[in-house]
């Protein structure tokens, strides 16, 4: 598939992100086609969540740019750029753990004022993750892990983003809940039009579920391509999917890897 | 060895405990005559009115450390600020006693927003220790600048009140005013506390704030701005406590000094807990009362802290403290 920049909802360019003195973000460029859904790729520690953080304005980079609908939005306050229509679902699903559900979404929606939409967007979380709607009452630290996941998903959704961006929601999850939860993302996607930016160490489900991906290794793209090519791609398998037989696989990734940086 | 040291520990602090709470049942079973018995709840009643105010302060200084893990040492002070500025509205510029009590709780919920902005939220990021020095620093600087204050001064101001400095009669239990006072306004506070961060959005993100910092600025909270209102709240709240504080302690700059009863209230409901800080606040004014009068007059100074140790030796958490263990 090739890429056509004009009509990326979400363009990065460049970015360098640093910890101090340590670079965390050494100059990724990445594009979000409007609509589509696009996985970035990468072990712990790649710099997965840090790109996430860097784009919602919660760190800041020392270069590049940042462009969300054509406008730069580059180390923007982070409640300017949900206000824009950038939404996170951050990792490790950070619920406020002593409000109940129905109060949880309600901060999702802390900068709408339509009281109509707000309602509406509610139920249709809770068409989408009828479990919550069980639970609206219930104190959402009281959720099981799959439950809060599915909450923090909902809740992000309440400001009604244009791009919904997703740290590594696989994390922790049985595979069987992961495939569900996946699914709806995706329906959430095609159904709402909300374009879907996803980070993720589980490279089989993303690349399974998106439509672009990215490879990150070490704070840099090492790899991009349509999700079915990279499926195909033989470090992409032996790496990321687990593939190729043990025998040449360490000799090989320390090559690859040497190549790759 | 230590098993059994521990167990008579236990003991010793629950019966001490017991003691305080002794007297209606010693009445029951005849032991104590009705006189005696109502001797003792005088005693209650205005232990519940001191405490209330104790129970004011302390929840102040939960509300500020729950959202900001900062440890507002200067919350004496800033109620020593409302009880000044009440002085000045009421006394001074002759207002209407509702009225200026209101302004002086507006007053001093922006002097709390002052110190959130211009001096707590350049400390972000700074050591918690180096946060909780500069509220020290302040309280001191609060003391000295308010000495400074023409018609302020060192000296000690009652503020002039619209009901008697009189008591009322509750079948043999007499009542002040003034305790009166300060239980319904500490009652019809708390309820509108309660309603406020249950129902209001504002109330809820405030909330949101305090549990996790990250998700709310994700959420697009204005967390830092949330922080200052937090001061804000607290800091009027303390205003207010700090007007029901003057009948019995005058206005003074040392009348901060109460916050050395509202440290040990907050602990013993669990430092962290709002309702916890309400319930030790009253506790401790109980037993401050209690013991005044039928132990030595001494013992009240210490009062507090006898009982929060003889408290944390049955439960180390606090009343309503909860035993954080860290998820996985
Ligand atoms: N708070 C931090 N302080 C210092 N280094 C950090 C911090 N957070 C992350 N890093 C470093 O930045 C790199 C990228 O981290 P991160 O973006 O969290 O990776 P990922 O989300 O892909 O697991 C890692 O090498 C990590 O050690
Ligand atoms: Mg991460």
């Amino acid at each position: 598939m090739a890429k056509d920049k004009s009509d990326a909802i979400l363009s990065v360019r460049n970015i360098e992100t640093f910890y101090g003195p340590i670079m965390a973000i050494r100059g990724v460029s990445l594009d979000v086609k409007k609509g589509s859904m696009v996985t970035v790729l990468g072990a712990n520690g790649a710099g997965k969540s840090t790109i996430l953080k860097t784009i919602s304005g919660i760190m800041d980079t020392q270069k590049g740019t940042v462009t969300f609908e054509g406008k730069n939005i580059t180390n923007m306050d982070p409640a300017r750029v949900v206000k824009r229509g950038i939404s996170q679902v951050p990792e490790g699903r950070e619920v406020f753990p002593l409000l109940t559900v129905a109060e949880n979404l309600k901060m999702g929606a802390y900068l709408r004022h339509d009281r109509a939409g707000i309602h509406q967007d509610l139920e249709m979380c809770y068409d989408y993750f009828p479990v919550l709607r069980e639970r609206a009452g219930q104190i959402a630290g009281q959720l099981s892990g799959g439950q809060q996941q599915m909450l923090a998903i909902s809740r992000a959704l309440m400001s009604r983003p244009k791009l919904l961006a997703l740290d590594e929601p696989s994390l922790g999850l049985s595979p069987l809940l992961v495939r569900e939860i996946f699914a709806i993302i995706r329906r959430i996607n095609k159904e709402q039009g909300v374009t879907v930016l996803l980070v993720e160490q589980n490279a089989n489900i993303a690349l399974h579920t998106a439509d672009y991906g990215y490879v990150l290794e070490v704070g840099r793209i090492v790899l991009e391509g349509a999700c079915a090519d990279l499926l195909e791609n033989d470090d992409v398998k032996e790496f990321y999917l687990g593939l190729k037989d043990h025998g040449v696989r360490g000799k090989r990734r320390w090559k690859k890897r040497k190549v790759w940086r | 060895m230590d098993k059994a040291f521990e167990v008579l520990w236990r003991i010793i602090a629950g019966a001490s405990l017991v003691a305080f709470v002794s007297p209606p049942f010693l009445f029951l079973f005849g032991v104590i005559d009705s006189s005696a018995l109502m001797l003792y709840l005088q005693q209650v009643v205005s232990g519940v009115a001191n405490g209330c105010v104790y129970a004011l302060v302390a929840l102040g200084i939960v509300l500020i450390y729950k959202a900001t893990e900062t440890i507002n040492f200067a919350q004496g002070e800033i109620l020593m600020i409302g009880a000044f500025l009440a002085f000045t509205f009421i006394n001074i510029l002759g207002m209407n006693f509702w009225l200026g009590a209101l302004l002086a709780a507006g007053g001093t919920a922006l002097v709390g927003m002052g110190v959130d902005r211009i001096i707590i939220r350049p400390m972000v990021g700074q050591p918690a220790f180096a946060i909780v020095m500069v509220t020290i620093g302040f309280g001191f600087v609060a003391r000295s600048a308010v000495s400074m204050v023409p018609g302020w001064g060192t000296d000690s101001y009652a503020i002039e009140r619209p009901f008697a400095a009189d008591v009322f009669t509750w079948g043999e239990i007499a009542i002040s005013y003034d305790h009166a006072m300060i239980v319904a306004t500490t009652v019809v506070l708390c309820a509108a506390l309660f309603l406020f961060f249950r129902y209001t959005k504002l109330g809820i993100a405030m909330q949101a704030s305090s549990q996790n910092q990250l998700a709310a600025y994700y959420m697009g909270i204005p967390v830092r701005q949330i922080f200052t209102l937090i001061w804000g709240l607290s800091a009027g709240v303390a205003g207010l406590a700090g007007l029901m504080l003057a009948p019995f302690t005058f206005v003074h700059t040392n009348m901060g000094m109460v916050v050395f009863r509202a440290f040990p209230a907050a602990v013993l409901g669990g430092f962290g807990s709002i309702p916890g800080a309400i319930v030790g606040g009253i506790i401790i004014g109980i037993v401050e009362s209690l013991s005044g009068f039928y132990l030595d007059e001494g013992i009240k100074n210490v009062a507090a802290y006898v009982v929060l140790l003889l408290v944390l030796v049955l439960k180390p958490e606090g009343i309503f403290g909860v035993v954080h263990r860290k998820k996985v």
